[in-house]
């Protein structure tokens, strides 16, 4: 059956409610269980040796006394994961990430695994391999690895950044329209400016984890901590050569992901140990695994040159932007290139995007990946130009921002967007009156992010008590759970309490792409929309066999099929108690490939207070603007938009990978990568905007990722209004901000 | 390996166990005690989501051996409900979505009941600095503090009822 996903403004009886989740009590009385909390008959502990050194050939791994250690079931290299990869280059880089192949790439690197009776005798045994490198000269930093002379990470990495020639440069992409160099010429003003932003890690509180079972017989299961059960069972199954229908995986409760759980790390580890052990094998990272071995955001090097007339209008843009994908090539630097400059609507702009590979661990999708790096550049200097200019910077924003039918930077034409909307909120609220004090500053900035739609499916089976089971593939990542029971109940018109929503397993419903992009409750709520919609079709026709009517005369409404023109209805629960015997059970199923997830845009406001004396910076209030589409919860929306502030605000301040001389992660722990505590934070005001997504019955957009993009220019331009310097480089750590206090210091005493 | 016997007290109940020496009251409580509430989300002191009181304190519980348990009381997320009714912290960061994933609640509720145990009236600093040892990174915070705050005022007027009851019985 084809169903209608255009927008119809329809009224909401339960949809914008604030209900409690239906997860809720399990979370708040320790029951829920995520990827570390199951366990199997009989199940050995996993444990990964990892790479000390930042570049080495392994000349040998010797094995044998870790084998012949008592309670050691399983020692594995990457000799038992073969290459089963076909050509497939990008799975082949993940094969090669779950374990070092001939040599490791960095620091953490996975190069041999055991599975033994307990955790101690793991440990033991991991002591007693014995590997043979060869260390290698390295190179961690983005700029100095785009360098001819540098060492390379990946020989078979090519591109056109050095046609026939060995680099680190894996990919070089250009977006953008017009003539840039003849906008210049017409620009009364340009600006050019570099920055620097270091590698941030997701930091979810719940490191990987996953119970892994494989028999001799071909069949395997995995309990497991991941944004993407049947992604997982995929790559799981292609990188061990198992049957995808074979490998049942159940996604736990997850503990935080923002990207970094879309990405198999350990478990085709211990699925390998599983099968060779012939034992259920648990393997759960430590902290300081997940630290050099999983997850981070890239690092970059962005120049960018800006262009305007004396009025205010930007007339040329353009931006060069260098991106960390770690050891292996991945299309960070495409990513950036396309949302630097997806807010405004500019005649001739381009951007360029670099992939590079260095010694640090494979990068992952962090939250909007890539927007917020290229944001803070792009923001920083649009800021600047409004100042230069003597512009309001909301208001120079407004004269350029993006608008219905901009063609923007990036290829697409827009739809109804929310940038505008968002700039005017800034505009009235009472957040940009607010005073400041001594040493305060303020800044604003906008973000963008595409949102992404993907495959989805979804069950609806109705009980015969007339209750319903909703069954979804995205991963509840933060309440999903109650928007979609929202959705089912608002659709069919009963109670939100009788929908009880389930996040099936892999052997229980059709292939969902992960929860990314934004998508969980766009795409599952479309699904979930019309498997609805399909329940109330066999709904119907249950009660025109009941009546002796055709179907055409029988409407639903209110929970209830009436009979046209007649007094006659029929209540769900009264379907569903003679469903035995007007056709069997009732139960509505979609698949959709969701396209149409609306872009998503924010203006975020922030006041900082930086301390002369120390450089510590304490944001002292903070604004978040953004248009949800429709926000189906409420407070799990609001949530969103103040996580991903909080995350920006970590990232603007504190966050950093610091590598040493010897390219080893010198923090690999939550006290020295410190992300923000309560202490740290003011409360974060939100604003939803409701601007619908035309694509989406109930003008739905994605809500998770946008908040991170602003943060990183907001604060720079509230840390630039406070202390009167101008912040190139990320994060704004107190010794950064204090040099920058000191050189503008020594700068005006020599002009004095 | 020898094991040491422990006799121990958990949310009120008797209980024995045999542990590694080197095993954390962490590792007690989730793999010998099918306790799961407490998570290990460091397992070196800076997290908080393993929080636990022992005596009466806060502790990470990954950082007391199971051995030191000996003798003292343990309370944990699972012994905070009373029955059927949630304890006012639990009710409350269900009513102010204080949670997204939800696996730093458990340390969180410990903390936050640290506090109110022996502070009713917190202001917001307080509050922020009383859970300043446990990492959020859905949240961002702002709906935690304020379900702590509005738990606070359940707490005091549920104390201002048992002193209402105990002058009546008085009287």
């Amino acid at each position: 059956m084809q169903h209608d996903s255009k927008f119809t403004n329809q009224k909401f009886k339960l949809v914008g409610t604030r209900v409690m989740r239906p997860d809720g009590v399990d979370k708040v009385t320790g029951r829920a269980r995520y990827g570390a909390d199951t366990f199997a008959p009989g199940q050995l502990v996993g444990a990964i040796l990892r790479s000390p050194h930042a570049h080495a050939k392994i000349r040998g791994i010797d094995t044998r006394r870790a084998e012949k250690l008592a309670g050691v079931k399983a020692v594995i290299t990457s000799a038992d994961l073969p290459d089963l990869t076909d050509g497939d280059a990008e799975l082949y880089n993940v094969l090669e990430n779950c374990m070092a192949r001939g040599k490791a790439l960095y620091d953490g690197h996975a190069v041999a695994a055991v599975a033994a009776s307990d955790a101690e005798t793991a440990r033991k045994a991991l002591k007693l391999i014995k590997v043979d490198y060869k260390v290698l000269p390295h190179v961690t930093d983005v700029d100095e690895a785009m360098k001819p002379a540098a060492p390379i990470v990946q020989p078979r990495v090519r591109s056109k950044y050095r046609p026939g020639k060995r680099t680190n440069v894996a990919g070089v992409t250009t977006y953008g329209h017009g003539d840039v160099d003849a906008g210049f010429a017409k620009a009364d003003v340009i600006i050019e400016k570099s920055y620097k932003t270091e590698q941030v890690h997701q930091g979810y509180i719940e490191p990987h984890a996953c119970l892994a079972s494989v028999g001799p017989d071909g069949q395997g299961e995995l309990w497991v901590t991941t944004q993407g059960q049947f992604a997982f069972r995929n790559r799981c199954a292609a990188l061990l050569g198992m049957e995808m229908s074979q490998l049942k995986v159940t996604s736990s409760e997850i503990g935080g992901g923002f990207g970094g759980k879309t990405h198999v790390w350990a478990e085709p580890v211990a699925l390998a140990l599983s099968r060779k052990a012939n034992r259920p094998v648990k393997l759960v990272m430590s902290r300081e695994d997940v630290f050099r071995a999983s997850g981070p955001a890239s690092s970059t090097s962005i120049d960018v040159k800006l262009g305007a007339t004396r009025g205010g209008r930007i007339v040329a843009a353009h931006a060069e932007l260098r991106y960390g994908g770690g050891a292996f090539p991945g299309i960070w630097g495409e990513i950036g290139a396309m949302a630097a400059w997806a807010c405004y609507d500019i005649e001739n702009v381009r951007s360029v995007g670099y992939e590079v590979v260095v010694n640090r661990p494979k990068v992952a999708a962090y939250r909007a990946p890539s927007a917020p790096m290229a944001g803070f550049a792009v923001e920083s200097t649009v800021t600047l130009m409004a100042e230069k200019l003597g512009i309001d910077p909301v208001e120079f924003r407004l004269k350029n921002a993006a608008r219905e039918g901009t063609r923007a930077s990036y290829g697409p034409t827009y739809g109804p967007i929310g940038i505008v909307p968002t700039l005017e909120a800034v505009k009235k609220h009472p957040h940009m009156r607010a005073r400041l004090g001594k040493n305060q500053g303020r800044g604003m900035a906008c973000g963008f992010w595409f949102n992404f739609g993907g495959q989805t499916c979804a069950d609806l089976a109705i009980g015969e008590d007339g209750t319903v089971a909703l069954s979804v593939g995205t991963v509840d990542v933060g309440g999903a759970r109650a928007s979609l029971s929202l959705i089912a109940a608002e659709e069919l018109g009963i109670p939100y309490e009788q929908v009880r929503c389930n996040i099936a397993d892999t052997a229980s419903l059709g292939y969902n792409d992960m929860t990314d992009g934004s998508r969980g409750t766009f795409s599952s709520g479309m699904a979930t929309i019309f498997a609805a919609r399909d329940a109330i079709e066999q709904l119907r026709q249950r009660a025109a066999k009941t009546w002796g009517i055709a179907v055409k005369n029988v409407a639903w409404k209110d929970g209830k099929a009436i009979a046209k023109g007649k007094r006659k209805s029929l209540t769900l629960k009264e379907l569903a108690e003679a469903s035995s015997n007007t056709g069997g059970p009732i139960s509505g199923h979609n698949q959709v490939v969701a396209d149409g997830a609306g872009v998503s845009f924010a203006s975020h406001i922030c006041d900082v207070e930086v301390d002369p004396e120390t450089g510590a910076t304490k944001v002292v209030r903070y604004t978040v603007v953004q248009d949800a589409g429709k926000a189906v919860h409420p407070d799990y929306v609001e949530g969103q938009f103040q996580g991903g502030a909080a995350q920006g605000i970590g990232w603007a301040l504190n966050e950093e990978y610091v590598y040493g001389e010897d390219g080893r992660l010198q923090n690999p722990g939550f006290l020295d990568y410190r992300i923000p505590v309560c202490s740290d934070l003011p409360f974060i005001d939100t604003q939803i905007l409701e601007i619908p997504n035309p694509n989406h019955p109930y003008g739905i957009r994605g809500v998770g990722e946008t908040s991170i993009v602003p943060p990183l220019a907001a604060i720079a331009n509230a840390v630039s209004d406070a202390a009167g310097v101008r912040m190139t480089h990320v994060p704004m750590s107190p010794p950064r901000i204090l040099a920058a206090i000191k050189s503008s210091r020594e700068e005006q005493e020599l002009t004095r | 390996m020898k094991g040491i016997p422990v006799s121990t007290t958990v949310n009120g109940d008797d209980v024995e166990f045999v542990c590694d020496g080197r095993e954390t009251l962490l590792d007690v409580l989730r793999n010998h005690l099918g306790l799961i509430g407490a998570k290990e989300g460091c397992g070196t002191g800076d997290c908080g989501a393993c929080s636990v009181m022992l005596d009466g304190q806060l502790v990470c519980s990954c950082l007391v051996l199971g051995a030191e348990a000996e003798g003292r009381e343990i309370e944990t997320v699972e012994g905070m409900a009373d029955g059927e009714k949630l304890h006012p912290l639990q009710q409350r960061f269900l009513e102010h979505a204080a949670l997204q994933c939800g696996i730093c609640t458990p340390g969180f509720l410990i903390a936050a009941k640290a506090l109110l145990d022996h502070n009713s009236s917190p202001s917001e600093s307080e509050i922020r600095y009383a859970l300043a040892g446990n990492l959020c990174r859905c949240t961002g915070y702002d709906k935690i503090v304020r379900a702590v705050r509005a738990a606070a005022g359940d707490v005091r007027r549920q104390q201002k009822a048992r002193a209402r009851r105990k002058a009546a019985a008085q009287n």
